[in-house]
């Protein structure tokens, strides 16, 4: 058996350039970002689901009556990382949090920042911040922040 | 295509960064392909010899530590024609990806085949290794660029079939 520090190691990156389809009705949802709305998506039972959901996990319907919800709503749950790693698109500390958006009845995964971990609560109020640059993508919501 | 047919197209890249280790058996493999060497490793049990080597024989379950140099020559086990262009790799299709079995292994591993039209390769096929320049040498077997046809006579592949001793 060699001494571990005699083995060979090297840094590797496995990448993949994906295009992802969206499909019908997320195309909306992501499209819809770029205008800076938020859609949800209702279902026969009067639920609102945030981020827009494709089928009704309870009726399981297809859905396709969207409806604007946000940008301000409530963090339900929140994890707080104090120190972001590389990988992180935020590199000051920050909170994954899941946020019931204003007029939803699910909460989305997002990030909430430029604030300290002891000024979240769960209930605390938050709303959207936009991007600069538009790429159909969830992260056109640069992150959440604290409501003033 | 549409502008409203194109947004349904979202870039989604993923990138998984790793640190490789190489374990014990992967070391000397390498550090002897960047010598411009092949040396396969043996089962002290069975007797197969494993290029490239992980370490342990999976039929027997031991250590394969007995190290066997081998020839950069051998037979096409199986091949595929690529024709389909993958993005980002430099490789301009149709090209050849196959399994060599060098002489004296009991396993094959992937490779490229060139220097020959791909409509007339065929298993069974003898290879030579082609190598980089040795200054280009490191510790992959991308040292070798492809393998290409030798003009001896084909290699029956069932005669390749591992035979308990």
């Amino acid at each position: 058996m060699s001494d571990q520090k005699d083995l060979l190691r090297a840094p590797f990156e496995l990448a993949y350039n994906y295009k992802r389809s969206s499909g019908p009705l997320m195309s909306k949802f992501f499209n819809a970002l770029a205008e800076q709305k938020i859609l949800g998506t209702k279902s026969s039972t009067g639920k609102v689901y945030a981020p827009a959901a494709e089928f009704d996990p309870e009726t399981h319907e297809s859905l396709s009556d969207l409806v604007e919800v946000g940008p301000g709503g409530v963090i339900e749950s929140f994890s707080w990382i104090e120190e972001p790693k590389h990988h992180h698109l935020i590199k000051n500390p920050f909170a994954f949090a899941l946020i019931k958006l204003d007029g939803a009845d699910t909460s989305m995964l997002h990030m909430v920042t430029e604030c300290d971990e002891a000024d979240l609560k769960i209930g605390s109020r938050v709303t959207a911040n936009w991007s600069a640059t538009i790429e159909n993508r969830i992260t056109d919501i640069k992150f959440f922040t604290l409501e003033k | 295509m549409s502008e409203e047919e194109k947004k349904d197209y979202a870039e989604s890249p993923i990138n998984l960064e790793y640190h490789y280790t190489a374990g014990s058996a992967t070391t000397r493999f390498l550090n002897q392909v960047k010598e411009g060497k092949i040396v396969g490793q043996s089962c002290p049990k069975c007797s197969a010899v494993y290029v490239p080597p992980r370490g342990s024989c999976p039929r027997c379950g031991v250590a394969t530590n007995i190290e066997v140099p081998l020839t950069d020559k051998g037979c096409i086990e199986s091949f595929t024609i690529v024709h389909i262009p993958i993005p980002g790799n430099p490789i301009v299709p149709p090209y050849v990806c196959a399994m060599i079995r060098l002489d004296g292994a009991n396993i094959s591993f992937l490779h490229l085949i060139q220097g020959i039209d791909v409509e007339e390769i065929r298993i069974g096929m003898r290879i030579q290794a082609v190598w980089k320049p040795k200054d280009e040498w490191t510790h992959s077997l991308e040292n070798i660029k492809w393998f290409t046809p030798i003009d001896e006579p084909d290699v029956d592949v069932a005669t390749l079939r591992f035979q308990e001793s």
